[in-house]
């Protein structure tokens, strides 16, 4: 009585199908980034020791190790997240906290996307219209960093108004109840529930941060310095630009050396973003509500 | 009498102490934070328009800006600002990468929203994110290094980089973001609609065609609105796998340069206010503009599906 007629033998074998060819598909996606992962280590991984982390570029840029970049990209992520942090944060309780339903909110929205979606290339013409000329920092850490803040902003905001609103209603509402501010309750009950889940939105910003090339380029970052950078209105050498300089600028380049700063450029940004995973999903396991 | 009474006790819970005031203060400091991103969003604007516009009233004309092929900022006797060659180039990338990604995301986005489930879907999805995660210039110099001698190889082509290359890194590059938003679109479709749809014996696929893709629609067209800004408005990777040089393409090996990758290449070679440096902001307003209306698109196209 219920024994399969010819309709659902077939309908059961194209769901088969599409079901495989999907999976195919996706598997397709995947498997071309893992190779070029593994070709990455094994061309890049050999060079890579102590002494390439930790010397300079000798040679005119084709010998030696990758130091000052290395030490300026942690500048530079470092001074935009000092300034960033505070107002994605801030911008988020606003929109979570704060505000309602209304044509301001809307328009704090629409500006957030586009901050997000403006080309990098838009924001390094900002950078050096804004910061290095009228501003008058020159080419510098400080007026780069503040590029790259802007950049990166959304995804603060973001991360922090996820979690913001992941913290259920009952928590505030009993806070107010006890006769709290609205400021106390979001210091003393809302972020801290949600801290977590800022803090992998921080990480994430940090790994956009230290792989960004463009917004850079023509505010900050230079091709090669002789010296390391004393403070924030100094030039610096970064990981991202060195490796656009070694792979294209530079004549003369030993093979592999590009390989070995791609292969610490990519570890740098994929631990953060791994990082940033796995602290959600823990955060995930031990959420009580 | 009565109600004298309450006014007083409401006055009376209105106390203007230190917490009163800290109130006030920080609502007025998170007021001006969410108001600055209108207000960095219009300084980009202005700052780019600032060093650009002028450009539009010397030696800007129209025609040749929009019409001609010929790119010659620096040329001393005959300049020439003609940006047509630049928008076909980044046309041409952005359209093959399109062809790749968005099959494959909406494909990818599909298998793991609907088919796979437990440990295969967290996986892919991990995965996806850090696809997403990898920084342009690293695209770049794969396709620099790893794609462009394969391309040669395969193709018995002189030169790897042109549109092939680029599009196919653009692809790879803006695949994984379709895939995430497209994703997420699929999801919000409600689980009641799978569930009547499987009462009334319909499979899987038939569910998924006949019921989630008609319902997610607007939410994939913004997914794929927002991978072509992506492709559109990437820089790195497009200027180091394009070839980068001034060419009206007739097949997917030529060489190209894209309007990105142009003010990358010569923004740091110009003097600041000369006309090629304002020739260059003004391919940056440009950008700005067709990257706003793109993204206000794919707002307007999620907002509709929202009202449903």
């Amino acid at each position: 009585m219920f024994g399969s007629t010819q309709l659902n033998r077939r309908n059961h074998s194209v769901q088969k199908l599409v079901s495989i060819l999907f999976g195919v598909v996706t598997c397709l996606l995947v498997v071309p980034v893992l190779t070029i992962m593994t070709v990455l280590v094994y061309k890049g991984g050999p060079n890579i020791s102590f002494e390439f982390l930790f010397s300079a570029p000798t040679n005119g840029m084709t010998a030696g190790g990758i130091f000052p970049a290395l030490l300026g990209t942690i500048w530079l992520v470092v001074v935009a997240l000092i300034f960033s942090v505070p107002l994605g944060v801030a911008t988020a309780v606003y929109l979570s906290e704060y505000a309602s339903d209304t044509w301001l909110t809307r328009l704090i929205n629409l500006a957030i996307i586009n901050l997000a979606g403006v080309p990098s290339i838009v924001h390094a013409l900002f950078g050096l219209g804004a910061f290095v000329i009228f501003a008058g920092f020159g080419t510098s850490i400080l007026a780069a960093s503040l590029t790259l803040g802007i950049m990166t902003l959304p995804v603060v905001i973001v991360a922090t108004r996820e979690s913001l609103q992941a913290v259920p209603p009952e928590f505030r509402m009993a806070c107010w109840g006890m006769g709290a501010t609205r400021w106390q309750t979001i210091r003393k009950v809302v972020l801290p529930n949600a801290m977590s889940g800022i803090l992998t939105g921080v990480i994430l910003e940090v790994s956009r941060t230290a792989g960004e090339t463009a917004p850079i380029m023509f505010t900050g970052a230079a091709f090669f310095l002789p010296f390391l950078p004393q403070g924030i209105l100094d030039q610096t050498m970064a990981m991202s630009l060195h490796l656009f300089v070694v792979s294209t600028q530079v004549p003369g380049v030993p093979e592999t050396l590009p390989y070995s700063v791609a292969l610490v450029l990519v570890s740098m940004v994929l631990i953060m973003n791994a990082a940033s995973i796995v602290l959600r999903a823990y955060v995930r396991g031990q959420k009580k509500w | 009498m009565n109600s004298d009474k309450k006014v007083l006790v409401c006055q009376d819970m209105d106390v203007r102490d230190s917490a009163w005031y800290w109130d006030k203060f920080f609502q007025i400091l998170m007021l001006v934070s969410g108001v600055s991103a209108i207000f960095l969003i219009i300084s980009i604007f202005f700052f780019i328009t600032k060093e650009g516009f002028s450009f539009f009233f010397e030696p800007f004309s129209f025609r040749e800006f929009f019409l001609s092929s010929v790119w010659r900022p620096t040329s001393l006797s005959n300049p020439s600002y003609g940006i047509l060659a630049l928008v076909i180039g980044t046309a041409s990338v952005t359209g093959f990468a399109m062809l790749l990604a968005v099959p494959f995301s909406l494909c990818a986005a599909i298998f793991i929203s609907e088919f796979a489930s437990g440990r295969v879907r967290e996986v892919l999805k991990v995965l996806v994110e850090l696809l997403a995660a990898i920084p342009s210039v690293v695209w770049g110099f794969i396709g620099l290094s790893i794609m462009n001698p394969l391309i040669i190889d395969l193709f018995d082509v002189p030169v790897g980089l042109g549109i092939l290359n680029s599009g196919i890194i653009l692809g790879l590059m803006a695949a994984p973001i379709m895939t995430t938003i497209a994703e997420d679109a699929l999801k919000a479709v409600p689980d009641h609609y799978r569930e009547a749809a499987e009462a009334l014996g319909a499979t899987k696929w038939q569910v998924t065609f006949r019921v989630v893709l008609p319902a997610a629609k607007n939410g994939l067209v913004a997914a794929i609105l927002l991978g072509i800004g992506r492709g559109f408005g990437e820089t790195m990777a497009v200027l180091m796998t394009s070839g980068h040089s001034i060419n009206l393409p007739t097949s997917p090996f030529d060489s190209v340069r894209a309007l990105t990758a142009t003010i990358a290449a010569e923004l740091g070679e110009t003097a600041v206010g000369s006309d090629h440096y304002r020739a260059l902001f003004t391919l940056g307003i440009l950008l700005f503009l067709v990257t706003f209306v793109i993204n206000l698109t794919a707002d307007i196209v999620v907002k509709g599906n929202k009202r449903h």
